[in-house]
């Protein structure tokens, strides 16, 4: 079961263990982090599980694809940064064991 | 409220094609929740080829809203093809027909860039600056109304609060802050309505409306910026040199934006509770469960009961053929009594799981800007009155208002205990 460490804005830590085949917002959800809400159900429709991947996990998530809706929904968000990702959009495999991210103030 | 067994039988005895759920008597009678039951259950992607609005669409489920929200490069919010309300501006007559453009009426990219001028204000780490203000006002409101004593709870509080809102948002003239109530009323009003006498009535006031504004702008556009919503708009790219009817366009969008919805939450959260004592005591014991009470009001009373949009082309949605140049409505309020999607929808619970995921507030580019700012309005309200009284009990029927667009309350008698 891969894991994931939610970190808040004021430096508090979450680790949570998740099944492969989820998605990161499904994790936080699950979890109660605070600072992710998913209004729409995990369907990239309402960025409120805007989370920033740590430096070092970009390049094992990615980024979000220019021209695709959580890039679209993703510049309306508080704080957007180029590491900035829609938590719903992050299907969790094996590889991304120990993926850290970083959860914003609140949504918007 | 209730619906009568025989309007029930009446409502499936209507021919599917002459079925139509945009008359406004049948939302001023508070009756209109067992229509849109009938067509998510035998049409839920629905044309109604005749109504005082012209031909439309009715999207009626949870699922197929949001499908329609998130494709907007075919679903169109574009004003000067209808814009985002089911009646079209030429339904005004001429010298009426003018269009308002406004970000919600507008296409990505404009939309987008119009947007981003505004959103500052409402983000999470600015709301908690906003917080104190609107609590310590709320708290004014609320110590001064009489306790045991019939008073009208629209008037007195919901319009009082939200319009304090949003003259703090403008920082708008204090003394005149009622203006910004009456602008939002006549913006959405028409002549059937009774809040204007006439369309060239309307017209009038709302350029009434952008000379005041106008004033305010040519002050502020030579300060320095500031986080108002006039100084934002000012001094931003996107949005300084706007045409005159733009800028009347996007201050429209923002005070109604805010009033109407927030007001009319605020009352439909008084209601709710009214006829529901068995949460409202679940609340009296636990208010820490304020915040999700928030959401389930705003679900609950859905305070916008449609959004609208054109085709761009022909498109499938539901298994019909939507053809280009179609009008669109997608009705929230149906889809927030999606059983598919929302358990129990008719029920009404303080500590409904999940209680966020309503579609009050749209989805998608236009998912509304506003939000986190009317669950705080919402939380505020109710954190004050659990101080201050221990029920608030309605004692009167609520008056409706005539519209398909705006669901909400002219009046509602409560009389407060302590
Ligand atoms: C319970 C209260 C409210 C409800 C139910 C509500 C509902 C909505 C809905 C349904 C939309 C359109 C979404 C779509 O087309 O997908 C919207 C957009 C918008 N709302 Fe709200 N609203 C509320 C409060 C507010 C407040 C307090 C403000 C600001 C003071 C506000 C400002 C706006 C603006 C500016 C837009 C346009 C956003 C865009 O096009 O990008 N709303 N709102």
């Amino acid at each position: 079961m891969p894991s994931i460490t939610f970190i808040e804005h004021d430096g508090t830590k979450h680790v949570v263990e998740i099944d492969a085949g989820t998605t990161a917002r499904d994790a936080a959800i699950d979890n109660d982090i605070p600072g992710i809400d998913g209004d729409c159900g995990g369907n990239c429709a309402c960025a409120t599980c805007h989370v920033f991947v740590a430096d070092e996990w970009i390049d094992a998530t990615g980024k979000a694809e220019p021209e695709s809706n959580e890039a679209e929904l993703l510049q309306f968000a508080d704080d957007y940064k180029d590491n900035s990702r829609l938590a719903c959009q992050i299907p969790v495999t094996d590889d991304l064991d120990g993926l850290v991210l970083h959860t914003p103030m609140g949504q918007h | 409220m209730a619906t009568k067994l025989a309007d029930i039988e009446d409502i499936y005895a209507i021919p599917l094609d002459k079925f139509n759920v945009a008359q406004p008597e049948l939302w001023e009678a508070g009756v209109i929740e067992p229509y849109f039951d009938r067509l998510r259950k035998e049409a839920p992607v629905h044309y109604c080829a005749e109504s005082q609005y012209g031909p439309y669409w009715s999207i009626t489920k949870y699922n197929d809203i949001m499908e329609v929200e998130m494709n907007h490069k075919v679903f169109s919010s574009e004003s000067s093809l209808g814009g985002i309300t089911i009646d079209d501006p030429d339904s005004r007559g001429e010298g009426n027909d003018m269009e308002y453009p406004m970000f919600i009426a507008m296409d990505p990219p404009k939309h987008d860039a119009q947007r981003k001028t505004i959103s500052p204000m409402f983000a999470p780490s600015h709301l908690a600056l906003l917080a104190d203000n609107i609590r310590a006002r709320a708290g004014e409101i609320f110590d001064e109304l009489p306790i045991g004593e019939e008073f009208d709870f629209v008037d007195r509080v919901s319009i009082e609060l939200t319009t304090q809102m949003l003259a703090i948002l403008f920082d708008f003239p204090w003394e005149d802050r009622r203006k910004l109530t009456r602008w939002s009323d006549v913006a959405t009003g028409t002549p059937e309505s009774g809040i204007v006498e006439s369309w060239d009535q309307r017209t009038e006031e709302l350029f009434e409306c952008a000379e005041y504004f106008k004033k305010l702008w040519d002050e502020r556009i030579n300060e320095e910026p500031r986080k108002d919503l006039i100084s934002m708009m000012a001094h931003a790219d996107a949005t300084k040199d706007m045409p005159y009817m733009e800028f009347l366009g996007n201050l429209i969008l923002l005070i109604v934006g805010g009033n109407d919805t927030t007001r009319n939450s605020i009352t439909g959260g008084v209601l709710a509770l009214h006829e529901h004592p068995e949460e409202f005591a679940k609340l009296v014991a636990d208010p820490s469960l304020i915040p999700n009470l928030a959401s389930e009001i705003i679900r609950w009373q859905t305070p916008l009961a449609h959004m609208r949009r054109t085709a761009l082309e022909d498109v499938e949605v539901g298994g019909k053929l939507i053809k280009a140049g179609d009008k669109v409505v997608m009705w929230y309020l149906s889809g927030n009594r999606d059983e598919e999607v929302i358990e129990d929808p008719y029920e009404f619970k303080v500590d409904r799981k999940g209680a966020r995921r309503h579609l009050a507030f749209g989805f998608g580019v236009h998912r509304c800007v506003g939000n986190r700012l009317a669950e705080m309005q919402l939380q505020i309200v109710w954190e004050e009155i659990l101080k201050r009284f221990s029920r608030v009990e309605v004692v009167g029927k609520p008056e409706l208002i005539y519209s398909t667009f705006v669901r909400g309350f002219k009046t509602l008698p409560v009389i407060l205990h302590k």
